[in-house]
């Protein structure tokens, strides 16, 4: 399958008075046309800043991308003019933010927000880029999109809204959606909702998704593989049968096990000890070490390389590094 | 809509009523009478023009004239200038403070904000520093200090500007200048951190994610959201400059209505006093209610009407 989108080996950083936070600390995956990828990871620990880094779109001072690559279609996004930029925006990758009810402007009609985007982007004239809008409100299930149009982000509950977050998100037809936490800040019902119509979506449009979630009931339903990150880095990688059934590293397994179980009743719910590390010092070696019940001395001094246990799954962590391995049973000989 | 503007109506009558009902009361209750300065009139001639002016009645008798005369819209001739009416004066000078106010609140609206924009813009920058320092300097200074400094420099040490009178553009660049540099300032400080909060909105993140030009992002998006507390601010500011009017007139001999309404109050000249202030506060009354409807407009959530139809 063909790669839409690289990202290599990336590095952001925030600067601010009380030091440089290493938020993103060298992440590197890739997408195929047509998939849909989980990014997983707890709060901070830079799936957002990664999302945003692939836009272009983190506040520029403080935070830099440092080092690494993002290729979309094989063009380095880190090296691109802003204009330029501002032409694949919305255009080619586009955005679904966590909160519908601050993502959009409440001065501006929908129709406004939804059209502004295309009239930027394309020459088209403003009974042609409504009927696009009014296409797009359609697919996203709006009723009476014709009167919809002309109302004001508060006139829409939530679901609703972020319905329409989407439609914004899509009406260029972009290759790439980035979709940011985008049930977080939902009820479950329509949670459930929006993550069927990302599903009809892609399968109507065949966008390729990068999903940002801490939810992992989000991830079971909707991805096809998962990216783990834990504090600015990825911890492992691999299909969702990889990650939910082969779980290799200690932090996916813990992450896994503090789900909340229907068919565990009554027992104490599960969760990881100790605090991520601080990200303006992050440890060198393993960040999980301090918090993992497996760690070696090895884990405190070295981060571990990443180590391939299919095509598809892979994990850095030394306890399946074939050195640790080795040295395991010439210690225990 | 229409029933709101009538509710308004009729609550900017009752406000107008205290208004003048209180000036009525401040009026009398300050000694002197309008003949105490003139020397030559003896008691007879004296207690003859209070008779003719009706102020040998009872208080309430007066208040009631007052209050006819108010509603016709006619408050009779001037006790000092006899030969002219309230109405003429106020018709002589309000043009003149009209032009002077409406050209300060007009410098100030688009110079106040665009400093705001640009020191947001570039928030933390030198310009944002300077900016501020500049505005901080605007609000310190009153405006009767920096008007004898721009006569001094200006007017008298370059000669680049008259010092006095009204009569050209180049007579109103110095009184506009300094009637509107304090809420210049004002307007540039809110509108910074307005414009600072709203440009971390999601909505402008969201805008950028579109690919839209900052241009628009700034103009379409963040102003716009940016501008309700400076809507909200403008009523107050307004209140500033109209009391600021009269100490500008009268530094720079303007022949505005502001000299009337202290001379009036210098002399004792009831009516004057009446007319200007009745005047004054109907304008005020007036453009608050602009305001408020201004507001009303800018944000679709604010509507005016909406609570009428119970």
């Amino acid at each position: 399958m063909e790669k839409i989108l690289e990202v290599e080996d990336l590095h952001v950083t925030f600067t601010t008075y009380g030091g440089t936070v290493q938020a993103v600390r060298g992440v590197s995956f890739d997408l195929h046309k047509g998939e849909t990828l989980a990014i997983v990871g707890e709060s901070g620990c830079g799936k957002s800043v990664t999302s945003n880094a692939i836009m272009r779109l983190i506040p520029s001072p403080p935070g830099k991308i440092t080092k690494g690559s993002v290729k979309f279609k094989g063009k380095d996004l880190t090296k691109v003019s802003e204009k330029k930029m501002r032409s694949i925006r919305g255009v080619d990758i586009s955005m679904v933010f966590q909160d519908p009810m601050t993502a959009l402007n409440p001065t501006l009609t929908i129709g406004t927000q939804l059209t502004e985007g295309i009239k930027e982007h394309q020459n088209l004239s403003n009974s042609e880029a409504e009927k696009k809008a009014l296409q797009m409100l359609e697919l996203v299930g709006i009723p009476n999109p014709d009167e919809r149009m002309k109302q004001y982000p508060h006139q829409f509950s939530g679901g609703m809204r972020q319905r329409i977050v989407i439609a914004i998100a899509l009406i260029c037809q972009p290759e790439l959606l980035i979709a940011d936490e985008p049930t977080t800040a939902l009820d479950v019902t329509i949670q459930a909702q929006i993550l069927e119509l990302f599903d009809e979506i892609q399968q109507a449009t065949g966008v390729s998704i990068i999903l940002i979630t801490h939810d992992l009931g989000v991830v079971a339903k909707v991805a096809d593989r998962i990216a783990v990150m834990y504090a600015g880095k990825i911890i492992e990688t691999g299909t969702k049968r990889d990650i939910f059934y082969k779980t290799e590293h200690p932090y996916t397994k813990g992450l896994l096990s503090s789900v909340p179980r229907l068919d565990q009743r009554g027992s104490e719910l599960t969760s990881i000890e100790g605090t991520p590390p601080d990200l303006f010092a992050p440890p060198e070696g393993c960040p999980f070490a301090a918090r993992c019940e497996f760690a070696m001395v090895v884990c405190n001094k070295m981060y571990p390389d990443e180590t391939s246990l299919s095509d598809e799954h892979r994990v850095h962590c030394w306890l399946q590094d074939e050195r640790a391995k080795k040295l395991q049973a010439a210690s225990s000989k | 809509m229409l029933r709101y503007i009538l509710k308004r109506f009729g609550i900017m009558l009752i406000t107008l009523w205290i208004i003048v009902t209180l000036t009525f009361v401040l009026m009398n209750s300050i000694p002197g009478s309008p003949f105490t300065s003139e020397s030559t009139t003896n008691e007879v001639i004296q207690e003859n023009l209070e008779k003719h002016y009706n102020l040998d009645k009872p208080l309430f008798v007066q208040y009631l004239n007052y209050i006819k005369s108010i509603v016709t819209l006619d408050f009779g001739p001037s006790i000092k200038q006899p030969d002219r009416s309230v109405n003429d004066l106020l018709g002589q000078g309000f043009p003149i403070s009209a032009e002077l106010g409406g050209f300060t609140i007009l410098f100030a609206i688009i110079s106040g904000i665009t400093l705001g924009i640009v020191a947001a813009l570039r928030h933390n920058g030198v310009i944002d520093y300077l900016a501020m320092a500049f505005a901080v300097l605007g609000i310190s200074i009153p405006n009767f200090i920096l008007a004898t400094l721009l006569i001094q420099k200006f007017a008298v040490d370059w000669e680049l500007l008259p010092v006095a009178t009204w009569a050209s553009w180049k007579h109103m660049v110095l009184p506009v200048l300094a009637l509107a540099t304090g809420p210049m300032a004002i307007i540039a400080r809110l509108t910074r951190s307005t414009m600072l909060e709203v440009l971390t909105q999601d909505y402008i993140k969201m805008a950028r994610a579109k690919g839209l030009s900052p241009w628009k992002i700034t103009v379409k998006h963040a102003l716009r959201n940016a501008l309700m507390p400076v809507v909200t601010l403008l009523g107050t500011l307004l209140a500033g400059i109209l009391t600021g009017t009269f100490v500008i007139e009268k530094i720079f001999g303007i022949p505005g209505m502001g000299r009337y309404f202290i001379e009036g109050i210098n002399h004792r000249d009831y009516p004057v006093i009446m007319g200007t202030t009745v005047f004054y506060s109907a304008f005020l009354i007036f453009t608050l209610f602009l305001v408020d409807i201004a507001y009303g407009l800018l944000d679709p959530r604010i509507k005016v009407h909406e609570k009428e139809g119970d």
